[in-house]
């Protein structure tokens, strides 16, 4: 008797922990065990001994935080870095812009063709990056492109989309053409799950549509327009299949346009995959410091606006 | 009930791990020591047909002495060096591999390369000096059989260098002559485009113009990018950039394709495998392409550089060395496995009794109104001033592609660029840990 009451309250102790093992096994497996060899490479450099011929030639030692202080005085990083926060100064806003505009207009109650006209949103989100990025490379291409042709015909002057100022530009439309489809179903699915309550009696107390939209509309999808900026900010950190597929179509894109190029051409252009681990380890830290920073930062307002909305 | 579940649960961890083992066993099913029984061997390469070419090793020599090859189909150049470095630091490279002349060095530093002198020695003669010694680095070991090559030469619209009343250029004051003249006569057109995505090219130009960007003494490398010879030319192509009177745009481009089909740009200064890339860039124009030999910097001489090229190499990982060799040697010096690659893979062959024969004996397709071709691609490979590669190409290359692209934008000093090219490759390779002499 004794024994199978311990048996079973033993068994029953441990079955959450019986539950959690595949979880943890496959995180540490395939999450933090490579994590932490990024990180462990990180610390580790290769020397070579004289012409670097033939075996024994090579040797993998302690570097402790030399690959870090390099990358930080990497000048390639810092201005692949702030070529990434101009295009994201470019990215975000107009893509958020157009993907909540598109959202409030779907939403609205004069909308004809809704679905065929979220489906020609959304689809562009479902071509693959290389593809987006090949696709309007081409026509940005002077020579093979059609809008550089009508231009010609008319008689207008064709900008160069691959150079200078309009690089970023072109950049930008890429991302915007591609992303805006996935957030704008994101907002336009939290607008929908607002109660009609709401609007009938803002529509009694004789606010306009526009009212609507502004005043009661926005302020309820804040929360989905956080969440849709934090993965804005991820992805423009993250930008490498644009500019990547763009740099053989043009003199302007250099192979560390980007921090994730520099760290690509590091690890597989020089075969230097301990500078590269220490770039992507610095390039995570930045990630993760701006896009918790701004989910704090997000939050501690919305717990202010509740709590000023109930002193009101 | 909670044991029998136990047991179920020990069971199926069992098979899963028995299954890894399973796994981990085809992986390495190369490793045992089996110089006396079947030998099976792995080839990494980009070489199109290839396996048709391997094919007939299969069912002929190596059928006799019981070698049999399988081809594993691999992205070209560069990225296959990437995957091969990161299957030898795996202990897991294949047997064979094929890699391009300047990848030589950066292979053999990380010790992925046999020495196989002793195997294939005795088939030295059958190349050109020049091609054998870039397998050697400047040692006495051997790395790798020359397989096919890429002499540079001169190509043009006969058409429409009529058409302009222009000269085939022989020097390269004449070619500039010639870029200024067209522009004279057809503002909208130009001779040619300077790439600066086109590493390769820039170093075969160099290289005729008798640079050696990379040299050994003692123990010590010797870093020669910003050399005499090498500012000649990158000051020569930055003024005809600068003077506009040739385009800068990068080849290999949509617009780069149009450009030749169209008639906009009327040369190609490229190798003797221009033909394929022509045939699929610019299809309307066959037949009205001619070759020359490349411009030289003086009348008396009679030199050009290589533009690709590559060769078949045996990894320190292979445990049949003597056997992988074996089908090296024969893949690149017979002459039915050379006609078979010609044909199934367009290669030009490095073998100098290949370049007459077979294949080689009529021209190519889209050039069927030059019936000398081949003859005339064969004395320009004769040329082939020697190349000298060293261990952080890749590097070089990279540096290149930044600053010779950002120096076309900006129409400035190509010599300046080379300058950044040269502390880019000696700054590299100190900071990896190699003696570097000034």
């Amino acid at each position: 008797m004794s024994s199978s009451t311990s048996r079973r309250s033993y068994g029953v102790k441990g079955a959450p922990y019986g539950f959690l093992l595949p979880a943890t096994v496959l995180f540490a497996l395939f999450f933090a065990l490579p994590i932490g060899y990024a990180v462990w490479l990180s610390f580790r450099k290769v020397r070579v001994s004289g012409l670097g011929l033939g075996s024994g030639a090579r040797k993998e030692v302690w570097a402790g935080f030399g690959n870090y202080t390099e990358a930080l005085q990497d000048s390639e990083l810092l201005h692949g870095a702030l070529r990434v926060l101009g295009y994201g100064c470019i990215v975000v806003p107009v893509m958020l812009g157009l993907a909540l505009l598109f959202a409030l207009m779907l939403d609205s109650e004069k909308v004809r063709l809704a679905p065929f006209t979220r489906l020609a949103i959304f689809l562009p989100y479902a071509v693959p990056g290389v593809v987006a990025a090949l696709l309007w490379g081409f026509l940005y291409l002077p020579d093979v492109s059609p809008f550089s042709f009508a231009l010609d015909k008319l008689g207008l002057p064709q900008p160069d989309l691959l150079d200078g100022g309009p690089l970023y530009l072109a950049l930008a439309n890429i991302a915007v053409w591609g992303g805006t489809g996935f957030n704008m179903i994101v907002i336009y699915t939290s607008l929908r799950s607002i109660p009609a309550e709401v609007y009938e009696a803002a529509k009694l107390d004789g606010a306009t549509p526009l009212q609507i939209a502004l005043r009661i509309k926005i302020p309820m999808v804040a929360p989905s327009l956080v969440l849709t900026f934090f993965f804005s900010i991820i992805a423009t950190l993250q930008v490498f299949n644009e500019p990547t597929t763009l740099k053989p179509l043009t003199n302007s894109v250099d192979t560390a346009w980007s921090p994730l190029m520099k760290v690509y051409q590091d690890a597989f252009g020089r075969n230097d995959i301990y500078a590269a681990a220490a770039e992507a380890t610095l390039i995570a830290l930045v990630t993760l410091l701006l896009s918790f920073g701004f989910l704090r930062a997000a939050n501690r307002r919305n717990k202010r606006d509740v709590s000023q909305g109930g002193v009101r | 009930m909670p044991h029998t579940k136990r047991r179920r649960l020990v069971t199926t961890a069992v098979a899963v791990s028995l299954g890894a083992t399973a796994l981990a066993a085809c992986g390495s099913e190369d490793d045992s020591k089996a110089d006396s029984g079947p030998v099976s061997l792995t080839y990494w390469t980009w070489t199109p047909g290839m396996d048709k070419v391997v094919d007939l090793w299969n069912k002929g020599p190596g059928k006799k002495d019981g070698i049999t090859v399988t081809v594993k189909k691999q992205a070209s150049g560069d990225t296959l060096v990437t995957k091969i470095l990161t299957a030898h630091k795996a202990k897991k490279a294949p047997d064979l591999v094929q890699a391009e002349y300047q990848a030589l060095p950066t292979l053999v530093s990380n010790d992925a390369l046999a020495d196989i002198s002793g195997e294939v020695g005795d088939i030295e003669g059958k190349f050109a000096e020049g091609v054998w010694q870039q397998t050697m680095l400047g040692t006495d070991a051997v790395y790798a059989v020359p397989q096919d090559i890429g002499p540079m030469m001169f190509y043009y619209r006969e058409d429409l260098f009529e058409k302009y009343g222009l000269k085939v250029p022989t020097t390269w004051e004449q070619f500039a002559e010639t870029a200024r003249r067209l522009k004279e006569k057809a503002p909208d057109k130009d001779l040619t485009t300077f790439s600066a995505n086109d590493s390769g090219l820039f170093a075969g130009l160099a290289q005729q113009a008798g640079a050696k960007w990379w040299t050994t003494s003692g123990d010590r490398w010797k870093v020669g990018i910003d050399d005499a010879a090498t500012r000649k030319v990158a000051g020569f192509w930055g003024g005809l950039v600068k003077e506009g009177v040739i385009d800068d745009q990068p080849m290999y481009t949509p617009s780069w394709n149009k450009a030749l089909n169209t008639g906009k740009q009327i040369a190609w200064v490229s190798a003797v495998w221009a033909p394929g890339t022509l045939t699929t860039a610019a299809p309307d124009t066959k037949g009205k392409w001619a070759m020359a030999p490349l411009p030289q910097w003086s009348l008396d001489q009679d030199v050009t550089g290589s533009w690709g090229g590559s060769s078949t190499a045996v990894t320190t990982d292979s445990a049949h060395q003597e056997a992988a060799a074996e089908f090296a040697a024969w893949l690149n010096t017979d002459h039915d496995a050379l006609n078979a690659l010609a044909k199934e893979g367009g290669i030009y062959p490095a073998s100098t009794s290949a370049q007459l024969s077979g294949a080689f004996s009529h021209p190519p397709a889209f050039f069927a109104n030059q019936p000398d071709f081949y003859s005339k691609a064969a004395d320009i490979a004769k040329t082939t001033a020697p190349s000298a590669w060293g261990p952080n190409v890749n590097v070089a290359y990279t540096s290149f592609k930044d600053a010779f692209g950002a120096a076309a934008k900006n129409k400035s000093d190509f010599t300046a660029a080379l300058r950044t090219m040269q502390d880019d490759t000696v700054a590299d390779l100190k900071k990896q840990g190699f003696e570097v002499s000034r």
